[in-house]
């Protein structure tokens, strides 16, 4: 390594990690810009931004999952380039991803020595076993070689992937949210795990949204913000405050909205007290007419959770629902409707509409009882109907007859409002109703959304960006881990203070596994 | 949580794999049932009628469970085994091959149907249950067109070639020789299936094929290894077949791919793949065919025979829906 030294740092042979001006593109988008990112041997570095900020882009480059567009890697003194996964792995870079992709049928051995089973044809689980058992003992993991994944905790799933990325002899472990879906006493068990790692010099990379573990277990924190790099500080010496800032501190395009539209004598539409579901807890909040309620936290948070107990998709252990003042008892999405409660879902394509068929039967698919007699659907007036939509709310679709799929994502997104809007539904609910729509189109659904409020009905808006949220809301409510940890008028809220609610993890402690 | 008690009781049962118990216990129950009820059940010939039922369905099931459980289905065992009788029965009656070659040919056709499933599968990425219905027609259509529509006749025990059912069938003393080839069979793929590589990762394309992938495992070269297993399978129930039936018709064979599917999935394994036993297979297959000499001791005909056979897969199905539900409520 002593052959590279262009600059001076002192620690200059602790660097294992260098990526230098990555560049990625994806159809069009920008993921990353002339990315930078360092690591030192037996650092906890923190990477941490906003959803979308490009971390796992970044990551998925070091991995060899993704090919940068431009931009070196140098790992070990030496420039690399991999190509796959796998060769990452082998040269000592591995990554545990959100997700788990574990074999649940298979035992905790079998999975970490999969496609690593001895030579020739036949396999031996005691040799594996043992194996297994010796790196268990050697991470103080209390779980036997011979557990089903499926019989274990998922945090326990957790550490049995994270030690088969370290029976990979790993030099760089990166942890993509390792923490989200485990208990206060199975985070602890992981960062003993990750301060025994660093100890042995293992560098690890730690994506997480919840700044209080950063500060905990992090020497080091690096700022991403809309793909480009902002900067690295050292944890001993940042505060929180000063990473928030950095996360949000894009100028915000959108003029936010500086008070309330909301009279203070509208009155409440729709109300919950105390909804409860495993993923939810005890949330109560009003909706007052001609509201626009913004619900804010990340990715995970709860915010449609609360959605789907709302239009009764999952059921709720507890829970009471008003509806202008009534309490009503919806058990299944029909009975939401059938008290105008109309639910846009997050991902149109799979949950909003039928993508091979018209206009016309998309929007009438609510509503076909009303326009049908003994069973046969008056088409004319079904066409009618929507045409008089189309019009009023400018759909651009050459025909009522045209096939759905063939419209823009805005159009689409248009369609499932009209489908709600001919069913008569007084409240809507926007789960991030603006996902996949270009910005031109965003403003038009945002203008949509005001003259619907205008017209007197009201909108629960679930969005993950910030500034549509400032921009729309006349009120925002903050979740974090299922609980809502705060709600502000609009007045009040601004970025830094939704963030701080939004990674608030002291109500985590109520959660068991 | 909230039955913890109760909970764990049902884990240490899923753990200790007695879940296989269940299908044995009904297995036993049947048995018991009809031996009170029928007549002349609990005989030496009734036994040996559930043997011969039990041989081509039992290779055909052997096959099929290692392809359920990667996740897949094979809908052409049944027609692939005939169509590899009917062309060995060609290469017997037209061409005069020695018989020995014969059955060579039913094992290679039957393999090489298996070959083709498992490459459109694997490398096409066609879904199973559509691959394997097209090589259906087709292998019962090509059987048929090779035997230009005759049935094939193998040899009697006393004619020259006999020697053949008496080496694969029954011996002249009556020794059932098919239940041992069967037996055989099963501990090969036993051994196969839990301790060799091809076991390990049929279970784990099964499980995540995501996930296997992203571990480095060729997927589509053992996903092909599987189907050609299951033709394989079939190439030798077209043996066994042949031996004990001695008659084989063109374009028939299409239904029988259903008591293999039957079978396995009352022996435990998931459709869903990722979970199965051979074991369970085997009792499955048993559970079949006492069924239906059961029936047929207490005077019922096929028509009831097919028509229970479709109930015991239900009530299996249920079974083992309620299993995997309770085995959720235990993990969380």
């Amino acid at each position: 390594m002593g052959e590279r030294n262009a600059n001076t740092l002192t620690n200059e042979s602790q660097k294992v990690l260098e990526m230098l001006g990555i560049d990625k593109r994806f159809q069009g988008v920008h993921a990353l810009k002339e990315c930078t990112f360092e690591l030192r041997k037996g650092e906890v570095h923190a990477l941490v931004g906003e959803n979308g900020a490009g971390k796992s882009t970044l990551m998925k480059i070091l991995t060899g999952i993704y090919q940068p567009d431009k931009g070196e890697i140098v790992y070990n003194g030496k420039k690399v380039h991999f190509r796959t996964a796998k060769e990452a792995q082998v040269a000592g870079i591995s990554i545990v991803h959100q997700e788990l992709n574990l074999m649940n049928h298979l035992t905790a051995a079998q999975n970490i020595f999969v496609g690593r089973e001895a030579k020739g044809f036949m396999t031996d689980d005691r040799v594996i076993n043992e194996r297994t058992r010796k790196l268990f003992d050697s991470l103080n993991l209390n779980i036997k070689p011979t557990d089903k994944i499926s019989f274990l905790t998922i945090g326990k799933a957790q550490m049995v992937e994270i030690a088969k990325a370290i029976s990979f002899e790993a030099n760089i472990l990166v942890l993509d949210e390792p923490t989200a879906a485990l208990t206060i006493s199975e985070t602890e068990e992981l960062f003993n795990m990750m301060n025994e790692l660093r100890a042995k010099g293992v560098s690890i990379i730690y994506i997480s949204h919840r700044l209080e573990e950063i500060e905990v277990m992090a020497d080091r924190v690096t700022v991403m913000r809309d793909g480009q790099y902002v900067g690295t500080l050292v944890m001993k010496d940042a505060t929180l405050d000063q990473i928030i800032k950095m996360m949000v501190g894009r100028t915000i395009y959108e003029e936010p909205k500086t008070k309330s539209h909301v009279k203070p004598d509208a009155p409440v539409v729709l109300e919950t007290k105390n909804l409860s579901s495993p993923l939810v807890k005890d949330v109560s909040f009003l909706l007052r007419q001609g509201e626009i309620l913004g619900f804010a936290g990340l990715i995970g948070a709860g915010r449609t959770e609360v959605a789907r107990l709302v239009i009764g998709a999952d059921r709720r252990f507890r829970g009471d629902i008003f509806v202008s003042g009534r309490q009503v008892n919806i058990k299944c999405p029909k009975d939401a409707v059938s008290h105008g409660i109309g639910y846009l879902s997050e991902d149109r394509k799979r949950y909003g509409l039928a993508l091979g068929l018209s206009v016309t039967d998309n929007a009438m698919l609510a509503s076909l009882d009303d326009y049908a007699s003994s069973g046969f659907i008056n088409q004319r007036k079904c066409e009618q109907e929507t045409y008089k939509y189309i019009k009023s709310i400018d759909i651009k679709t050459p025909s009522s007859r045209q096939i759905i799929r063939n419209l823009s994502g805005g159009n689409q997104q248009k369609v499932v409002i009209a489908k709600w809007l001919i069913k008569n539904c007084d409240i809507l609910i926007f789960d991030e109703p603006t996902r996949g729509i270009d910005i031109g189109a965003k403003s038009e659904i945002y203008k949509l959304m005001n003259d619907l409020v205008n017209r007197g009905r009201s909108i629960i808006m679930i969005s993950s960006e910030l500034p549509e949220l400032l921009r729309m809301s006349d009120r925002i409510i903050v979740m974090c881990e299922g609980a809502k940890t705060k709600e502000l008028d609009i007045s009040e809220a601004d970025s830094e203070i939704i963030m701080k609610y939004a990674t608030l993890n002291d109500v985590g402690g109520k959660k068991h596994g | 949580m909230v039955n913890g008690e109760k909970s764990g009781v049902l884990e240490a049962i899923r753990r200790s794999g007695l879940q296989k118990l269940l299908a044995l216990g009904a297995l036993l129950i049947m048995c018991t049932f009809f031996s009170i009820f029928g007549q002349n059940f609990f005989s030496h010939s009734a036994f040996m009628n559930i043997l011969d039922a039990s041989y081509y369905i039992g290779f055909m099931a052997i096959g099929q469970t290692f392809v359920i459980i990667t996740g897949g289905i094979d809908l052409s065992v049944g027609t692939v085994m005939m169509s590899g009788a009917l062309i060995g029965g060609v290469a017997y009656n037209v061409w005069h091959w020695p018989i020995a070659f014969c059955l060579v040919v039913i094992v290679i056709v039957a393999t090489i149907f298996g070959l083709i499933n498992g490459l459109l599968i694997a490398k096409l990425h066609l879904p199973p249950f559509i691959v394997t219905l097209g090589t259906q027609f087709i292998s019962l259509g090509f059987g048929s067109i090779v035997a230009e529509v005759q049935t094939q006749q193998y040899p009697t025990v006393n004619q020259a070639d006999g020697w053949f059912k008496t080496a694969f069938y029954r011996t002249q003393g009556g020794f059932p020789m098919g239940a041992v080839f069967l037996l055989l069979f099963f501990i090969a793929a036993y051994i196969l299936l839990t301790r060799t590589k091809l076991g390990r990762y049929t279970y784990a394309i099964g499980s995540n094929e995501e996930a296997a992938r992203i571990s480095g495992i060729n997927i589509d070269k053992w996903k092909v290894i599987v189907y050609v297993l299951s033709g394989f399978s079939a190439g030798l129930a077209g043996i066994l077949y042949a031996a004990t039936y001695t008659t084989i018709v063109p374009q028939t064979g299409n239904g029988l791919e259903l008591y293999a599917i039957a079978a396995v999935v009352i022996g435990g394994t998931s459709l869903a793949g990722g979970v199965g036993s051979l074991v369970g297979s085997l009792i499955g297959v048993f559970i079949m065919t006492v069924l239906k000499d059961g029936l047929m001791s207490m005077n019922m005909q096929s028509q009831w025979q097919i028509f229970f056979t479709g109930v015991v897969v239900i009530l299996a199905v249920l079974l083992d829906i309620y299993r995997s539900k309770k085995a959720a409520q235990v993990k969380n």
